[in-house]
């Protein structure tokens, strides 16, 4: 059994192919990992046993028909509970849509099922995605496998803990300022944003759509490669999608050559502020790269420093907008509706008790920040450093392929540490969040522990849009080299759970 | 700037939530923390500079006007906290327009 | 109800000068809805046209309509608008258990079409250009019934019940800048305006424009300064005039209602109002506490709109005739005075005669009968005149038999009301009726001779020169054979017989 869980998806997906596994096997040793573990983790929201073993039963019936499989086929995957699943409950980690059960499956769910993926179930998140350490889910936090008094990051906290804790070997995840590539830093797993555009938003339930996207989470870059190529490429449901082939993602993880490479450190993520063993795995990596044929060279992007405060007041702006349809009208919690009050009333006292703090302190402040008499000094204002942080791209990629950094200044903190301080809370996506704002794609990859804690450290790559196989190259490369030096991964110094 | 416990209600009641007096005291401290923190975005924002709604520079993208199926009403109204006569039942309304 | 002050209507505008502005809002006749592939049929049960989309369920999103934005490039060409080189949607915040998202995807300061006019033409064919604002594209609400309060209003309902299938039906808005100038004939410029704009709608073919299905509605806003002055007064936004003649009453209604606050030195409230079909009265709409902040911003999900200058020249090229040029067209080529082409429109008639003309008969005869016979009847059984059970080719085909001399206008009429009366088409009503006229030359020379033996006197006189005396004659023939000869024939013939040059 515990051979099973910790194949990576690849190995998974060849051995079902191979006829060495079963799909169901394969589905049984997970959710008998998931039954073992997940009390103490709390990765998932909700298991869905019977979806999952049908699923595999099929991939099996397949097999034996002798009909082909798909290169993920029979591979278990653990679902961010953002994403609608039809007939499967889909709470966004809120109780305003506590029970909630859509009609509809979102593009993602509907690739993976066509591409035989079996999804076990729905990962917890912060609310809404908002947060960066699961703590803000209804349903109570996540524990990182490495440390479960510890913070697993977040919004993604559950999809990267399921993968640490060997639960599923694929996730999927949705990064607005960092929640796909931040749960990935602190949990030692690996977790890639696309291109804006680049996945599907169709089904994604929306924190702030010019900001997120949904993408792949693993704990190898062949296997996060093998995800995106199965959930990438246009949808015309979703009016952002681009409009050509997915990038080639997984030949680029497999070749891992990146002797030539331009690489560019930027001055500004990184130094002051920063925890020294973060620093020090950071640089060790870019060590590492040189050593392996890559040119690596220093490249200043000014307006990064105002990227946070953009962020924060875009994603609230947007949210205040998205989290709007929730009113107790057509779907979701009602609250109060005790024939003497009005739907206006029943609307305030269902968002009023639906939603947690930290979703009405972003709820309010977009409102106040898209108020008449403001809009300019905040959204407008905000929407410039945008076009500020793009050309800041834009010219370091004349000079570089990719660009690296630390994922995060620091390594998991502790539950409870920074629940009530959002300003200290959202200091956590410092580095990721300009790739949002830009649109561009970027990977969090382990690159070790730090000393001081002995926790995970991630390594940031970024790449130019719809230039996501950059990431794919240099991530391949890193991990391998990684992987040599340690002589093993870095999940198996992971504690026992 | 300073945001007040009165400018928090306003937010409040334009964003319906029922908030807390609680609330309002707490959200009102946080808020002015956080304006204060962002408000720099405007240092940089200069009139020559083009704001930046989308991403990626994508228009035109439209679809031909052929009609897709619709859920059926069981779908539609499958998550309704109450309904009728195959219709969304809600409280009463108070706003006329 | 509570009672309005009003001043008369005279004394307002010896006092004031009005100022409107017209909101109008069309729902497109798209196949989809504007956002989303649901149908936007007609009657469909509820909540079966809806789709995660138009429902605001998490996690869907919009796509725009092609033909939703190329009907919102014809209107606004149409209209003599600018057509946006790269726009923008724009979310418009607010709750309404109506609006499935609580937000109405719209458009704000980069509409589709701006800066245009349409110039209208009054009763007495006076030409007054309504200048364009802006014309922009969005979604239209859901439907709610208010159950268990007075006849469906919302006052004292104890709930509702909300039908999304209208939700998200493209509607194009069409808003005037400052109507000025008009005085007096305000609210009429107000009614030929929307009356034009449903014209130009129809003739797009962009949608039926029918008010009374609220496929049309429009917003009277209107303010009044006293004369002389520059600056705007305080306006109110009458809602929901969902007819042309309720158009014209709303806006009179409000100069009246606001020169008696005026001129009793109160200020008047901006404020939302509606309209009372019954006795054309607005009252005030709920006062609301604070006022009202969309939070505008671009809609993020939703790619900007450039539409390639090809595209719209194709357009434009593709427009039709316009409906004023068309009616000063035919009006020309038809040769009647003003008044007479106002009264064709009026009637409802052009169509009409237009078809019938198309049915072969020729313009002066179509217009006759529509504009007589058929239009006295619509006027008795109290029936739109298209609403008349005689087809224009039957109309057609009674001008060919009088044209041929087979029926006179008397005969005529009466195989009309032999159509009307449902006793079939023009053929077999002469049949059945026996209604030809006599054209037997020996039976009619027979009673002319009888005529002119039997009036030896006027004879005389036609003799002498006296052709205006014929007329007796010919009338005594025409009795004699009951009205069946061809008038114009017996005049021949009496003349002939007499020696006489006609
Ligand atoms: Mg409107
Ligand atoms: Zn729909």
């Amino acid at each position: 059994m515990t051979e099973i869980i910790k194949l990576t998806a690849a190995q998974t997906a060849e051995k079902i192919a191979s006829g060495e596994l079963t799909a169901v096997e394969v589905a049984e040793a997970h959710l008998a990992r998931i039954e073992a573990v997940d009390e103490k983790v709390h990765a998932f929201l909700h298991i869905d046993r019977e979806g999952a073993l049908a699923q595999a039963r099929a991939v099996d019936a397949k097999r034996a028909a002798g009909e082909p499989l798909g290169p993920l086929a029979g591979v278990p995957l653990a679902m961010k509970d953002i994403f609608t699943t039809e007939g499967v409950p889909t709470t966004v980690g809120s109780k305003i849509l506590e029970g909630w059960i859509p009609p509809y499956d979102s593009t993602v769910t509907r690739k993976l099922k066509a591409a035989d993926v079996v999804i076990l179930g729905k990962t917890n998140m912060d609310e809404f995605a908002m947060g960066s350490s699961t703590e803000n889910s209804a349903y109570g936090p996540t524990g990182n496998p490495w440390d479960l008094t510890r913070i697993p990051g977040g919004s993604g906290g559950g999809s990267a803990a399921a993968l640490a804790a060997y639960e599923a070997p694929l996730a999927l995840g949705t990064d607005t300022g960092g929640s796909i590539r931040q749960p990935a830093a602190v949990t030692g797993t690996v977790g890639v944003k696309p291109t804006y555009g680049g996945v599907s938003r169709y089904g994604m339930v929306a924190f702030s759509s010019s900001l997120d996207q949904g993408g792949p989470c693993a704990r190898t870059v062949l296997d996060a490669a093998l995800l995106h190529e199965a959930i990438g490429g246009h949808d015309p449901l979703d009016s952002t999608s681009i409009d050509a082939p997915v990038p080639p993602v997984v030949e680029a993880a497999r070749s891992g050559d990146v002797r030539g490479m331009r690489i560019g450190v930027v001055k500004e993520l990184g130094g002051e502020g920063y925890q020294p063993g973060v620093v020090q795995r950071f640089e060790e990596s870019v060590e590492v790269l040189r050593g392996l044929g890559a040119e690596v060279v220093e490249i200043s992007c000014p307006s990064f420093v105002y990227a946070l405060a953009a962020y924060y007041l875009i994603a609230p702006s947007e949210c205040s907008s998205n989290l709007a349809r929730f009113d107790a009208m057509r779907y979701g919690l009602r609250v109060g509706d005790d024939g003497t009050k009005s739907a206006e009333e029943v609307t305030a006292l269902t968002r009023e008790a639906g939603f947690g703090p930290e979703v009405k302190r972003r709820i309010i402040l977009g409102t106040y920040a898209l108020s008449s008499g403001y809009y300019d000094a905040y959204y407008g204002s905000a929407q410039k450093v945008r076009t500020l942080i793009t050309r800041d791209f834009e010219k370091a990629f004349e000079q570089v392929d990719v660009l690296v950094s630390p994922t995060t200044p620091t390594t998991a903190f502790p539950l409870g540490e920074r629940v009530d301080d959002p300003l200290a809370m959202y200091l956590v996506d410092l580095c990721t969040i300009p790739v949002n704002l830009a649109g561009n794609a970027a990977m969090s990859l382990p690159c070790g522990l730090a000393p001081e804690d002995g926790l995970p450290v991630g390594l940031q790559i970024i790449a130019p849009a719809l230039k996501d196989d950059r990431l794919y190259r240099v991530g391949a490369a890193v991990e391998a080299a990684f992987v040599k030096k340690w002589g093993h991964a870095l999940l198996e110094e992971a504690p026992q759970l | 700037m300073s945001i007040t416990r009165e400018e928090v209600a306003h937010l409040g009641r334009l964003a319906r939530l029922e908030l807390s007096g609680d609330e309002l005291d707490h959200f009102a401290g946080q808020l002015d923390d956080i304006i204060g923190a962002v408000a720099r975005v405007s240092e940089v924002a200069a009139e020559d500079v083009p704001p930046t709604s989308h991403p990626l520079p994508l228009t035109n993208v439209m679809r031909a006007d052929t009609v897709r199926p619709s859920l059926t009403p069981q779908q539609a109204l499958s998550g309704a906290p109450a309904q009728e006569q195959q219709r969304f039942k809600v409280p009463q309304i108070l706003g006329e327009d | 109800m509570t009672v309005t002050e009003l001043l008369s209507y005279e004394d307002a505008l010896a006092a004031y000068d009005p100022v409107m502005g017209l909101e109008v809002h069309v729902e497109l006749g798209t196949r989809t809805k504007m956002f989303c592939g649901c149908s936007t049929e007609l009657g469909a049960e509820p909540n079966s046209q809806v789709c995660p989309t138009c429902l605001g369920l998490p996690g869907s999103l919009p796509v725009v309509n092609r033909t939703g934005v190329e009907s919102a490039i014809k209107i606004g060409l149409a209209l003599n608008c600018e057509i946006a080189q790269w726009c923008r949607f724009a979310r418009k915040n607010y709750f309404y258990p109506d609006m499935p998202k609580n937000f109405q995807t719209s458009q704000y300061d980069e509409p589709i079409a701006y800066n245009g006019y349409l110039d209208v033409a009054l009763e007495d064919g006076e030409v007054f250009r309504v200048e364009i604002e802006r014309a922009h594209m969005e979604e239209d609400t859901g439907k709610s019934t208010h159950v268990g309060g007075a006849t469906g209003r919302i006052h004292g309902a104890s709930h509702s019940l909300l039908d999304y299938n209208r939700a998200g039906i493209p509607l194009i808005e069409i808003v005037t800048k400052p109507i000025e100038g008009a005085g007096a004939r305000a609210p009429e410029v107000a009614r030929a305006y929307v009356a034009e704009l449903r014209e130009l709608i129809k003739a797009l073919g962009v949608s039926e424009a029918r008010m009374e299905m609220g496929q049309m509605r429009c917003d009277v806003n209107l303010s009044l300064r006293p004369h002389g002055q520059k600056t705007f007064g305080t306006r109110s936004e009458t809602k929901n005039v969902n007819s042309l003649r309720s158009v014209e009453r709303a806006a009179r209604f409000e100069v009246q209602r606001h020169a008696a606050v005026l001129s009793s030195g109160g200020t008047i409230v901006q404020e939302t109002r509606h309209f009372h079909e019954e006795d054309g009265s607005t009252t005030s709409g709920r006062i609301k506490e604070e006022a009202e902040d969309y939070r505008y911003f671009p809609e993020p999900d939703l790619v900007p709109v450039a539409p390639p200058r090809e595209w719209v020249e194709e357009l434009r090229a593709g427009l039709p005739e316009l409906p004023r040029l068309r009616r000063k067209r035919l009006q020309e080529e038809w040769g009647i005075a003003d008044h007479e082409m106002q009264s064709v429109l009026n009637a409802g008639a052009l169509d009409l005669i237009l078809a019938t003309i198309a049915e072969g008969a020729d313009a002066t005869a179509a217009r006759k009968w529509w504009m007589g016979e058929l239009a006295r009847h619509a006027n008795e059984s109290g029936v739109e005149l298209a609403a008349v059970p005689i087809t224009p080719a039957q109309v057609a085909r009674v001008a060919a038999l009088v044209a041929a001399g087979d029926l006179n206008d008397k005969l005529a009429r009466q195989v009309i009301e032999g159509v009307l009366a449902g006793e079939g088409g023009p053929d077999e009503v002469v049949d059945a009726r026996g209604l030809k006229v006599v054209s037997d030359e020996g039976a009619l020379g027979a009673a002319v001779d009888d005529a002119i033996a039997a009036n030896g006197a006027i004879a005389d006189k036609i003799r002498g020169g006296n052709l205006a005396a014929a007329g007796a004659l010919i009338g005594a023939v025409m009795k004699a054979t009951r009205g069946q000869a061809d008038a114009k024939r017996v005049r021949e013939l009496v003349l002939e017989k007499l020696g006489v040059q006609g």
